[in-house]
């Protein structure tokens, strides 16, 4: 669960969204957003079902007019522009592919639509080096419907790049496919933008599909931005509990600021304990909620010399799950309740008595932790 | 149970059956059979008074059969883009329209008719020394009204059934909505509006309640075939009557057909 590092895409910016909202009625579908696309980055709209992300793809393609706000697209005010005006194109969740068109006619209908007209030639010169570009190109001449889901998916694809858009739209493009399908045409997508050099907006739900393709992902809830940041910005400092939450697997409790130095904050915990954990500056509440991940937490048999600075908890082991290549704790601490910790295999040979029911220590390091700003 | 259907299906089909049988009559006698023969059929299609009734009802079935086709998968287009009570209204209105009997629009076309060429006719005629009647436009008129319902019902069934994710798609690719209809919303929709063609046709071609009300001058197939009838039952007219049934039933065959495969071509 890295997150793809490559050429990353420059500053300019290719869109931008200025405190756009809307609204179906009483449901606010999207409140606020404001954020901008960078010209040639992999963007994705992470959130749980309803939280606005199909609303927000369909404004920048121009199927939805905001209610409130501003879009841009290179610095031009969207407004009244109608979507097929727009030099965006959108991948359809079911494809949407004409049935009573060839696959080459479909990828080519983009292009038969530009006035002043395209020679034919040309087009069809297009239209075979899209199919090339998504390996269909013994397929040209077949029927939509005796396509594959994967192949139909393709087409789709090169029905959409084949224009060139200036952002290419896709709203769960993968959600129809099965596991092993999906993986190989995640693979392909990236593999196009590179090289295609196309700023890509995608929107799923699914967690690792947005973390291992996205230069930046947008975290979104009920309708508003949670967080905007790369997937390692997001995975390590994820700005609240919402995102900690959503964004991997987190430990969250909650104490109090007992001092604060530098980047750091010593925090209280319920039964007595300080733990040390990275705090944003600028915050000024007392009471607060940290997050710490499975895998930043050690573990220790009680008779094991702690290094200095780091935070004992005791706990009692409720589960013990083998994943591999790591353990998966969880465990019960009387003051703080249940606390999840991944141990690396290796780790764990050193350690006494790890059965359910052993009593252990958890270890926090300094910094370990992160403390979560408050939610909007 | 099994006697019951089969008594249903021999009072349904037996008097059309006993038609088309008789029509094979090599004798004079409409009721009996005496030899067979196809001579009726030939003395029908060279009798010059029915090729001219035919040639009326095609001519009304055809114009007025276009009319419904063009004016009712306009109206289909448009409701589908209504909602709410005055989507709820003209819904009624087209079932309502579908679900009259012949002779209530029969009489109220030409109620109706007769009312505005009173109107009309006098500052008509002053103007050009023209006068409307009863004919060929009212019963184009009549029909074309009468089927048009039937259009858009079948065209506006299959606009519900469009997934609107294509018109979607071809505006997002370059197309505007004039651009988009031709070339989607048309062709996904032109099996239904051609099934309500066909419809509409059968439907002009087979009528005589409406017809008898408003043609006026004009004679179509059935109103020739009553008004023979009064002259006496011939095999002639069980001939015509069984041509007519076949040319009938083979239009709503391919109308049906033509429903399938727009069904098809959608999955
Ligand atoms: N055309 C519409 N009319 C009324 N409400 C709508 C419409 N489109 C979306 N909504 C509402 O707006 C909210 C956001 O919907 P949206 O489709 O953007 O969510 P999403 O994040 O894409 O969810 P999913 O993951 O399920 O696709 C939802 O509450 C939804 O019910
Ligand atoms: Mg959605």
């Amino acid at each position: 669960m890295t997150g793809h590092i490559g050429n990353r895409p420059g500053d300019e910016t290719v869109a931008e969204f200025v405190e756009t909202t809307k609204r179906f009625g009483p449901v606010l579908a999207a409140d606020r957003l404001s954020f901008r696309i960078r010209r040639g980055e992999f963007l994705s709209f992470l959130g749980p079902s309803g939280c606005g992300k199909t609303t927000a793809l369909r404004m920048l393609a121009g199927f939805e007019a905001p209610t409130e706000g501003q879009i841009l697209i290179d610095g031009q005010e969207m407004g009244a522009t109608p979507a097929y005006r727009r030099p965006v194109n959108m991948v359809f969740q079911q494809y949407a592919l004409f049935p009573h068109m060839t696959v080459a006619q479909n990828i080519g209908y983009g292009l038969r639509q530009r006035r002043p007209r395209m020679a034919k030639a040309e087009i069809a010169a297009k239209v075979e080096n899209a199919l090339a570009m998504v390996r269909l190109t013994e397929f040209g001449n077949r029927r939509i419907w005796e396509m594959s889901g994967g192949q139909q998916q393709r087409v789709a694809l090169a029905r959409a790049i084949v224009n060139e858009p200036k952002i290419l739209l896709l709203d769960e493009p993968m959600a129809a496919l099965d596991a092993k399908l999906r993986a190989e045409m995640q693979r392909e997508l990236l593999d196009l933008q590179r090289s295609l050099g196309i700023t890509f907006v995608l929107v799923t739900h699914d967690q690792e599909e947005a973390l291992s393709m996205s230069d930046r992902i947008c975290i979104m809830g009920k309708g508003r931005i949670a967080q905007i940041g790369t997937p390692l910005e997001l995975y390590d400092q994820p700005a609240n509990r919402y995102v900690a939450d959503f964004v991997g697997r987190a430990n969250i409790l909650s104490g109090q600021i007992v001092s604060r130095e530098g980047g750091m904050a010593r925090i209280a915990l319920p039964g007595g304990r300080d733990v040390v954990v990275r705090a944003p500056a600028g915050d000024t509440r007392k009471d607060v909620e940290i997050a710490v991940r499975p895998e930043a937490l050690g573990l220790a048999s009680a008779s094991d010399q702690i290094p200095d600075g780091h935070t004992v908890l005791p706990a009692e082991v409720t589960r013990r799950t083998f994943l591999g290549d790591h353990i998966e704790y969880l465990l019960r601490s009387a003051d703080l309740g249940p606390l999840q910790v991944l141990v690396p295999r290796q780790a764990e040979r050193a350690m006494r008595g790890h059965d359910v029911g052993a009593r252990l220590h958890v270890i926090w390091a300094p910094g370990a932790g992160l403390m979560l700003g408050a939610e909007d | 149970m099994r006697l019951y259907a089969t008594a249903v299906y021999l009072f349904l089909y037996l008097p059309i059956g006993i038609i088309a049988l008789f029509s094979l009559s090599a004798g004079r006698s409409a009721t009996q059979l005496q030899g067979i023969s196809i001579k009726w059929y030939g003395r029908a299609l060279n009798n010059p008074f029915v090729m001219e009734a035919l040639w009326t009802s095609v001519k009304v079935a055809f114009v007025s059969a276009v009319l419904a086709s063009v004016v009712g998968t306009m109206a289909a287009l448009a409701l589908t883009g209504m909602k709410g009570r005055l989507r709820a209204g003209f819904d009624l209105m087209v079932h309502v329209a579908v679900m009259i009997p012949g002779i209530v629009i029969g009489i109220a076309t030409l109620i109706a008719l007769v009312s505005v060429f009173d109107i009309v006719n006098p500052w008509l005629e002053a103007a050009s020394g023209y006068r409307l009647s009863m004919g060929f436009g009212s019963l184009v008129a009549a029909h074309g009204l009468f089927t048009m319902s039937l259009v858009v019902l079948i065209v506006r069934g299959r606009m519900e059934a469009l997934d609107r994710a294509l018109i979607e798609a071809s505006n997002d690719l370059g197309a505007g909505s004039l651009a988009t209809f031709r070339q989607v919303t048309l062709p996904l929709i032109a099996p239904a509006i051609l099934a309500g063609f066909l419809l509409s046709f059968t439907f002009s071609f087979d009528d005589f309640i409406i017809a008898f009300f408003v043609a006026g001058s004009e004679t179509t197939l059935p109103i020739y075939v009553f008004s023979s009838i009064r002259r006496g039952v011939t095999p002639e007219i069980n001939a015509i009557g069984t041509m007519v049934m076949v040319a009938s039933l083979g239009l709503l065959i391919v109308a049906q057909l033509m429903l399938r495969r727009g069904d098809a071509r959608r999955q």
